[in-house]
């Protein structure tokens, strides 16, 4: 789990099972283990109404751990993009009363929860357990174009190619990092580029 | 000075029995300006001097937030209560000058939501009055279903239904009407926020359904009606004051207090928003807690109590205060 460092860095806890009768899991590589960790916690029959997004990623691991779990729905997407407009229908057709569990990268956890938010769920009523890699979802504030798998710091904005400071400086809006120019005052100046997100 | 209890100087410009049961009071300001702002939901802590004692009640404001000409408030009249309520039926008349706190909302409305579904029970519309003028102000999308023993005690329930049509669905016990809760709670749709008010048997009953149909707790909201419940006299020492007092069966903890000059914070009086909380220095009996604000941890160590509602049988007490 990430250190807290200033207040609008989302802080990750652990999932648990929530009482309610519809369960919506969204995860992906290494989130599954979260959510078959928490199975061993959950009352018997929660997954029977439970739905699973699942994105494995290229390697593609995982997904019979999860067919394990017997949910009503197990859903395998290959990137987030593709599974938002599903997300978005489910979340757009749900009643109060379905819960949200989310797993998996921070940029996974942050934009599945920006459509919630947009749904009108609350942020402190969403499970969220951060597992796999550290990567960051930045949003460049000058272009204001967003760069996906950020690790290292300083980062090279994909959009205007400015060299970006990493930022704590977290947007829910967004579901983004910010991303600061280290070299306004003279673009000569190139600090090291470290791997800061693995 | 404490938290919440600025003062306003009123004048009651009316008084409106409603039916058998409930009586409403209207407050102008005294010097003629605009009463401070509002949102539905908020209460007033009413003053109430009644010969040689003071008694302080909290009552929501019914009135439309967009409108702070005047306050109102509407009173349940409870012959076997404290007699407080008796004192607004029978003593409060048009003219008379009083002195109100500035209003405090421990019971607001969540403005994130995409839809409120409210539940009141009795006289716990009141708040509901205020948060409907509010969102039908703005455009807001609520529903608000209102229990109540038969259509003569339904207070108000002929203007809601008047202003806001369908949205408003009456239940009367006297003809075996009742929510069909579960049914209600799991067709919202999702980012409703739900509020309840009435009677802690109602509002203990939708709290429970909703947590175990997976409502989220940040999505319920409920506002107590409770009043201290009388006992047996005790004696309070309070360390910082200096001051040994005595609680009547009658007084609440803060009142006694107050009545011997220690000037605690308040907000609620309905032991629930957690102001008033007083550490325990030492005791020797038996606490009765009847907050809703302290952990049942809280509760059993014994170093905590909130004067407005609990009380204390036993040898001795020590208050910090």
């Amino acid at each position: 789990m990430a250190a807290k460092t200033i207040i609008s860095r989302p802080i990750y806890g652990t999932l648990s099972p929530q009482p309610g009768k519809h369960h919506l899991f969204i995860a992906d590589a290494e989130g599954a283990l979260a959510i078959t960790d928490m199975a061993g916690k959950a009352p018997p029959g929660f997954f029977d109404g439970a739905e699973i997004d699942f994105i494995p990623g290229s390697e593609g691991k995982h997904i019979a751990a999860l067919e394990a779990l017997k949910p009503a729905q197990l859903h395998i997407a290959p990137s987030f993009a593709s599974l938002l407009p599903r997300l978005k229908q489910t979340l757009a057709n749900a009643h109060m009363g379905l819960r949200l569990y989310l797993a998996g990268t921070e940029g996974l956890i942050g934009q599945a929860m920006q459509a919630a938010l947009e749904a009108g769920m609350d942020h402190t009523s969403i499970q969220t357990e951060h597992r796999g890699s550290l990567a960051r979802r930045m949003q460049c504030v000058h272009c204001k174009g967003i760069t996906e798998n950020v690790t290292t710091q300083p980062a090279l904005c994909s959009h205007c190619g400015l060299l970006l400071l990493v930022r704590d400086h977290y947007s829910r809006r967004l579901a983004a990092f910010q991303g600061v120019c280290i070299n306004a005052e003279d673009r000569s100046e190139i600090p090291p580029m470290e791997e800061a997100f693995p | 000075m404490s938290t919440g209890t600025t003062k306003l100087d009123v004048v009651v410009s009316d008084v409106v029995p409603v039916n058998h049961l409930v009586t409403r009071f209207h407050f102008r300001r005294r010097d003629g300006g605009l009463l401070p702002t509002f949102s539905g939901g908020a209460h007033v802590v009413v003053e109430m001097r009644d010969s040689d004692r003071t008694r302080l009640n909290p009552y929501s404001l019914m009135g439309s937030p967009l409108d702070t000409r005047e306050y109102t408030i509407s009173v349940r009249r409870d012959d076997v209560g404290r007699g407080g309520s008796l004192f607004m039926h029978r003593q409060v008349k048009p003219g008379l000058e009083m002195v109100i706190s500035y209003p405090v909302n421990l019971f607001s409305l969540d403005l994130r939501a995409k839809k409120h579904l409210m539940l009141a029970g009795g006289i716990g519309i009141t708040p509901f009055m205020a948060q409907t003028s509010q969102l039908a102000g703005a455009g807001g999308n609520f529903e608000l279903h209102y229990t109540c023993r038969t259509a003569s005690l339904g207070t108000y329930a002929d203007v809601l239904r008047q202003r806001y049509g369908n949205r408003v669905r009456l239940y009367h016990d006297d003809r075996e009407e009742r929510i069909d809760l579960d049914r209600l709670l799991s067709s919202q749709p999702l980012g409703t926020h739900l509020y309840v008010c009435g009677p802690a048997g109602m509002i203990n009953w939708v709290r429970d359904r909703a947590a175990a149909l997976g409502w989220p707790s940040e999505t319920v909201h409920f506002e107590h009606f409770a009043a201290p419940q009388p006992g047996a006299p005790f004696d309070v020492t309070l360390a910082l004051s200096g001051k040994t007092i005595r609680v009547g069966e009658q007084q609440s903890l803060l009142e006694a207090m107050e009545a011997a000059g220690v000037d605690p914070p308040y907000l609620c009086r309905g032991g629930v928003c957690g102001q008033c909380e007083t550490n325990v220095i030492s005791s020797d009996g038996k606490f009765i807690h009847n907050d809703h604000w302290l952990s049942e941890e809280d509760h059993r160590s014994g170093c905590k109590i909130m004067p407005c509602v609990s009380r204390f049988e036993g040898k001795s007490l020590v208050l910090e205060r």
